[in-house]
């Protein structure tokens, strides 16, 4: 089902969350809204979902007119960031909660509930408590409690942000697989690029209660429209007016008539990337990404002077 | 376990024994130091019977009463923002910090003869002063802080998480209160009712003033302590106080005893 925002605004007190934000969410697809803290996205999902009232615009969930509904009758599945589990009931009662409101019958509602738990992997836990649970399994517990009454959309909060690195980029994957068996149209929030990245279809990127792009991951990296987007997903080194990415810096040991001088500050080793942290002549600070094979070949150090010229730069108008 | 831990643990429960114990168990060990006949026939006395019934109907209609009102006054405090919230939250605690004697005698000035209501009640021949309504006003009033005391803190340590997730799956309020809300917060509400019953089965100064302690009619069994002890019926006052202290020693019992079960889960 779609999601169609229009012309959302949010202020608590003097701060305004959303400022005339609209966006569309396909039917089927996956979104992100990924900005930093503060930037509105979690209002803004929180507004969807009817958790809480905008001072003005609307909200359309499949077009039908939502605003001024109350959660209960918007169909949507919520995941939040703190699992919100229900502490005083099992796993299996957590996940039937929706289905038992909806008064299903029993058998139906037993045959969901096991059928939902084998989804999420926590077959052999239906008995135990959220507390006797990981933080990972709290949060799977937390999906197939909002998938239960098969919600027109799914809603995610940071549904990772509390979980460790390793964890979370397992479920990443993992939610990832889950879209493409069930379809259901989702929006997750988050603060961290490569997941927005990594998981969605479509990225909305956000910062001070604004939209400020919504694309592709590949539009978005390849194309950002602004100097935030540039900055905020991907890193960027600012040389002058314009933007260069830190792999599309040639960095040699000659200068030629193109090259600046610079000095090597710090290698940080990544893996099969080496990043080099450099000062330039004029003082400005430029990061380079290279292979750890090219980093070889150069036999960087610290302390040694190298030439570098950017081989794609971004400007942006203003 | 250090020399250190050893002092701290003996202070701690050389203070208890003193302040706590020691009392208790000199009534324990009086009430038995008479002969037990003279206690059993002052239990028996019915006007000793009759004031346990005026405590126990006080209980019995105040402790409902100011359980409901504690929980709901928690939500409000603790969920809703509405002008005047904090002096609603400060007048929760008054009771606490007012003298009984005080709550008492405001309740004479206000149902007497001569206060706010004490006309329009005399024209309409209905009876508060010196009666079991004011026995039960009173008692309400010294009880009122004990169950929102417990449940504040509590909704506030739950957040509004569990709600928000029950809200998005179809309950409605009342569902939720029922099916998440209180369930969350059941041990401070029982807490909290542990507490009150016990304050209203120990009330005595706000009563004293306005049930007139009339014998067979308007005692409690806290005045009775006190009838009896005027009286040099020193049995009979032992003996009401043991009940008094068994009775709030069983309600402490099953509490702590139901407690670590549910803990676990």
């Amino acid at each position: 089902m779609s999601i169609s925002v229009r012309h959302v605004s949010k202020k608590f007190g003097t701060f305004t969350a959303l400022d005339d934000v609209s966006i569309d969410v396909e039917a089927g697809s996956l979104t992100a809204l990924l900005g930093p803290s503060g930037s509105g996205k979690s209002t803004l999902l929180r507004v969807i979902a009817g958790l809480e009232v905008p001072d003005s615009g609307s909200v359309f969930i499949d077009e039908r007119n939502m605003t001024g509904r109350p959660p209960q009758q918007r169909e949507v599945g919520f995941v939040f960031q703190h699992y919100a589990a229900f502490k005083h009931m099992t796993v299996q009662d957590n996940v039937a909660f929706g289905l038992r409101i909806r008064k299903r019958p029993k058998a139906e509602i037993e045959e969901r509930v096991k059928q939902l738990l084998a989804l999420v992997q926590l077959d052999g836990l239906a008995k135990r408590f959220p507390s006797q649970l990981s933080g990972g399994q709290r949060q799977r517990m937390g999906l197939a409690r909002a998938l239960a009454v098969d919600p027109a959309v799914l809603l995610l909060d940071e549904p990772f942000g509390a979980l460790d690195a390793r964890v979370r980029k397992e479920l990443r994957t993992w939610l990832r697989r889950l879209h493409e068996e069930t379809q259901t149209t989702t929006v997750i929030v988050t603060h961290d690029q490569e997941e927005a990245m990594e998981v969605a279809d479509e990225v909305v990127v956000m910062n001070r209660g604004k939209v400020e792009q919504v694309a592709g991951p590949r539009d978005l990296y390849e194309h950002p429209a602004n100097e935030f987007v540039m900055t905020f997903v991907g890193q960027a080194n600012r040389l002058g007016d314009a933007y260069v990415r830190p792999h599309d810096v040639s960095l040699v040991l000659e200068p030629n008539g193109a090259t600046r001088e610079a000095m090597i500050e710090r290698i940080v080793h990544l893996g099969f990337e080496v990043r080099v942290e450099l000062v330039r002549e004029d003082g400005e600070p430029l990061s380079v990404q290279l292979t750890r094979d090219d980093a070889e070949r150069l036999e960087l150090e610290r302390g040694q002077i190298v030439y570098v010229r950017p081989t794609k730069q971004t400007t942006f108008a203003n | 376990m250090n020399a250190r831990k050893l002092v701290l643990r003996f202070v701690a429960v050389g203070y208890l024994a003193a302040i706590l114990v020691a009392p208790l168990v000199f009534v324990f060990y009086r009430t038995f130091a008479h002969d037990s006949s003279s206690v059993w026939s002052a239990l028996r006395d019915p006007d000793t019977i009759h004031a346990f019934k005026v405590t126990l109907i006080a209980v019995a209609i105040a402790v409902p009463l100011n359980t409901i009102f504690g929980v709901v006054c928690a939500l409000a405090i603790v969920r809703r923002r509405f002008p005047g919230k904090g002096i609603v939250n400060a007048f929760v605690d008054l009771p606490l910090a007012l003298s009984p004697v005080v709550v008492g005698f405001s309740l004479y000035l206000l149902y007497g003869r001569l206060g706010w209501f004490g006309h329009w009640l005399l024209a309409h021949g209905i009876q508060i002063l010196f009666a079991l309504p004011a026995i039960v006003l009173a008692t309400i009033f010294v009880s009122v802080p004990f169950v929102a005391r417990e449940v504040i803190p509590t909704l506030r340590e739950i957040g509004d998480e569990q709600e928000q997730a029950s809200y998005t799956l179809g309950a409605s309020s009342w569902q939720t209160f029922w099916r998440v809300t209180l369930p969350s917060i059941r041990w401070a509400v029982i807490y909290g009712v542990v507490l009150t019953t016990a304050r209203c089965l120990g009330e005595y100064g706000a009563v004293a003033i306005v049930s007139g302690s009339i014998q067979g009619k308007t005692e409690t069994a806290t005045l009775r302590v006190q009838e009896e002890y005027e009286n040099l019926n020193f049995a009979g006052a032992y003996g009401i106080s043991l009940m008094l202290a068994l009775i709030a020693i069983f309600v402490l019992v099953l509490m702590t005893t139901l407690r670590p079960k549910e803990a676990t889960a």
